[in-house]
């Protein structure tokens, strides 16, 4: 009974004499104790990729999806057509956005090790890609973003003790505690409320774009998801709405090759690139070097560009590296090779711009130590503040009724129940 | 037919359609969208001529994606429009939950206000008509236990319109579940009967223009002293038509609206007969029965008479060739009454 093969079909039956399938698991390049070599990475000259004009049809920018869009080369110089040409106040400025978003991270990362909050989820060598396309994007262009763009944020000014209070989930969280750290909410700042279930925000910021061209209006929107997260049915849905409707919306796929413990090659890179799956749904795709903050200024600018000519949708892939752990709840030495990070080959993206605003003359390395113990005073003076509305678990949070509001736009008659029941347990254990 | 220049004699199906023209008429924000509901104008014609009416930016067909069709909606609302998409039918809702359980439910909530979504999902529900595992179900339960979303479920078409453009209205996501069973005219669960139109029928005369029925109130479809009954959609037509049968003085009350509930027109009910039967389609385990059932027995435990009786759909999935033995229909609901009332 054991074997329930037809009489015939089977390994020796039927005549056949097939070699046995095989079942292909992917498996990173390094693991633990692994010596990271990169020397066979085959890195694109940054003046390699062509520029098309803003609405070129898809199907000829097959070349962008499986290329590398690039601007400064090894030495720091911009180069190419995809040379954005900024002058040197935006350089610094984005520079400055970049630096300050990393102190940001140091210092509440620190926090969550110090038990002021319950989690963290740093972005460390992935500030380019928020904040550069940020700063390509208008200010009321609106943002889906993942729970990695903090920079977006920053980059757009944004109180950064506000964004502690969220971290703290305490009295001055404007989220009243509801959700967890950096899961931020800033319309004012055309930053979508993230949330936790991955790649939900995909065919969320279509539908924004859909409205926006629906009405004629000449805003766009602009969403990110992981690598990992592409795999997602959410993914598949908002390319199809996206196509079909000629949304007006770029799709930012940050691929730092990590998805927690899992490779890439689970979300499919062993077999092609994340940008080349623009291709199929006849949507424009760039693969872009996503530690090269001008080459992300430049591809937003193209796809944003596109958009508003009504040219439709772009999807841009960053390549990148998440240099540091998935979040504080994460220890990444345990799947992946301690050293892989620092030979990263496309290398620091807050180092190369740096190195690029030196080589014009416009920074030195004084001024950005300088700018850098200014910011990380700048980010504790601000914690300082944040902590005064109180830290996760030290009482200064929304009082407990709150918990009940806006689950609805009015409160129905059980969840009054329920905030009444809450307040009388609670008198009644004397809290 | 015409029988007032305000209020005509409608099918469920022609009162949807009215109440998204008239909201489609008074607020530009309200765009219909959903597999086949455009230039086709709908499987079941609820948004037949809507496309003409008011153009391709505002009733659109898509692609068969309900995840896109969800998750666009949100986007679209969290823009500032009020959208009304539709599922074709509540079988196929599943693909969505995530979308509508992680994301339209909490946006509120976890934006503290910032972004809402105001949406009205549309989807025909509920069996008895042959249609099977897949064009059959009664998924509210999975709905009413999301906090954060609103569940509707109209018997009439008067209530069909007044509720859909109360729904439409609403900043809150709602899930109107729409009857199919009933859509072109009220059925007593006799289905060996002919079916009989909406013709005649007290709740298929209704306005032409704009009205409500406002959410979380139920209606008393007929005031009784012996038991009550709790009861929605198709299975009021067949609870109605049995109470009738057996001459028993029963209160129905048709709950309209599951979230939030009219918990004091249950609560007045109950402390007046003493007794109680629970109807619905929907699978007897953790649906929305077991729920009216607690209620029942934490509010109304000291003045009831009998134990809370329940009859379901069977914990199975929804057969096809054995529809009229799933189907909770005059024989098994006359059956519950008895036991009620010799408790």
């Amino acid at each position: 009974m054991s074997d329930q093969r037809l009489p015939g079909i089977g390994q020796d039956g039927g005549g056949r004499n097939l070699q046995p399938l095989r079942l292909h698991v992917p498996e990173p390049q390094f693991r633990p104790g692994d010596v990271a070599d990169y020397s066979d990475f085959d890195i694109p000259a940054a003046d390699a990729a062509p520029r098309p004009d803003e609405t070129a049809h898809p199907g000829s920018m097959q070349q962008l999806a499986y290329g590398l869009v690039r601007v400064l080369d090894d030495e720091g110089a911009a180069v190419g057509a995809w040379d954005p040409h900024l002058p040197a106040e935006a350089l610094l400025k984005m520079l400055r956005a970049m630096a300050l978003t990393r102190a940001f991270d140091t210092r509440m990362f620190r926090a969550q090790r110090q038990g002021k909050t319950s989690f963290y989820m740093k972005s460390t060598g992935e500030e380019a890609v928020s904040i550069a396309a940020a700063t390509a994007l208008a200010r009321d262009d609106m943002c889906f973003p993942s729970y990695r763009q903090q920079g977006i944020l920053i980059a757009r000014g944004w109180s950064i003790v506000d964004m502690m209070n969220q971290i703290y989930s305490n009295k001055g969280d404007r989220l009243k505690g509801r959700q967890l750290p950096v899961m931020f909410s800033a319309r004012d700042a055309g930053f979508f409320s993230i949330s936790g279930n991955l790649t939900t925000q995909y065919p969320q910021a279509v539908g924004w774009a859909m409205a926006s061209a629906a009405r004629g209006d000449t805003r766009i929107a602009a969403t990110w998801c992981g690598e990992g997260s592409t795999a997602e049915g959410d993914f598949h849905s908002a390319c199809t709405f996206a196509s079909v409707y000629r949304a007006p919306v770029i799709m930012n796929i940050v691929n730092n090759q990590w998805a927690i413990s899992s490779f890439s090659g689970f979300a499919g890179a062993e077999a092609t690139t994340f940008a080349a799956r623009a291709l199929g749904y006849g949507i424009a795709g760039l693969r872009v070097d996503g530690n090269d903050a001008l080459a992300v200024y430049a591809a937003t600018r193209w796809a944003a560009d596109r958009a508003r000519a009504n040219a439709g949708p772009t999807l841009i892939e960053h390549f990148t590296y998440r240099t540091e752990g998935h979040s504080t709840s994460d220890d990444p030495s345990a799947y992946r090779s301690a050293d892989e990070g620092s030979h990263w080959p496309l290398g620091d993206p807050i180092a190369r711009l740096m190195q690029h605003c030196i080589r014009l003359g416009i920074w030195d390395e004084e001024r950005q130590a300088a700018m850098d113990k200014e910011l990380a005073e700048q980010v504790r003076d601000a914690a300082r503040e944040a902590e005064k509305n109180g830290i996760l678990g030290h009482g200064l949070h929304h009082p407990m009724e709150t918990m009940f509001e806006d689950v609805f736009e009015d409160m129905p008659w059980h969840l009054r129940e329920q905030q009444q029941q809450m307040l009388d347990e609670a008198k009644a254990a004397g809290l | 037919m015409k029988l007032d220049s305000d209020i005509q004699q409608m099918t469920m199906i022609q009162a949807i359609n009215s109440a998204l023209d008239v909201m489609m008429d008074r607020d530009p924000d309200v765009v219909v969208m959903g597999e086949d509901v455009g230039y086709f104008g709908g499987v079941f014609r609820a948004t037949a001529g809507l496309q003409e009416k008011y153009g391709k930016n505002r009733v659109f067909d898509t692609p068969i994606t309900e995840i896109g069709i969800i998750g666009v909606s949100i986007g679209m609302g969290a823009y500032g429009l009020r959208p009304v998409p539709e599922i074709q039918f509540a079988d196929y809702i599943y693909p969505a939950l995530d979308q509508l359980v992680s994301e339209a439910a909490r946006l509120r909530y976890r934006s503290a206000g910032e972004f809402t979504s105001p949406m009205t999902v549309r989807s025909p529900f509920g069996g008895g008509i042959f249609g099977g595992q897949t064009h059959s179900q009664s998924p509210e339960g999975i709905f009413t236990h999301v906090s954060g979303i609103k569940t509707v479920i109209p018997s009439t078409p008067y209530d069909a319109k007044g509720l859909l453009i109360s729904a439409i209205e609403d900043n809150d996501p709602v899930i109107f579940f729409e009857p199919k069973r009933i859509y072109n005219g009220p059925f007593d669960g006799h289905y060996d009967r002919p079916a009989k139109g909406w013709a005649g029928h007290p709740g298929a005369m209704v306005p032409t223009g704009h009205y409500r029925v406002p959410l979380g109130q139920a209606r008393i479809v007929r005031p009784g002293e012996a038991l009550t009954i709790l009861c929605y959609g198709t299975m009021e037509h067949v609870v109605e038509s049995t109470v009738a049968d057996m001459g028993v003085d029963a209160e129905i009350i048709d709950l309209r609206t599951l979230v939030p509930l009219d918990i004091e027109a249950i609560e007045r009910s109950v402390k007046k007969t003493g007794r109680c039967l629970i109807v619905h389609e929907a699978t007897r385990t953790s649906g929305f029965g077991a729920e009216l059932s607690a209620l029942v027995q934490e509010r109304c435990f000291y003045h009831l008479e009998a134990p809370v009786e329940r009859v379901t759909g069977f914990d199975t999935p929804y057969p096809h060739s054995l529809e009229w033995a799933y189907f909770p229909g005059p024989v098994r609901i006359a059956k519950a009454i008895d036991k009620i009332m010799k408790d």
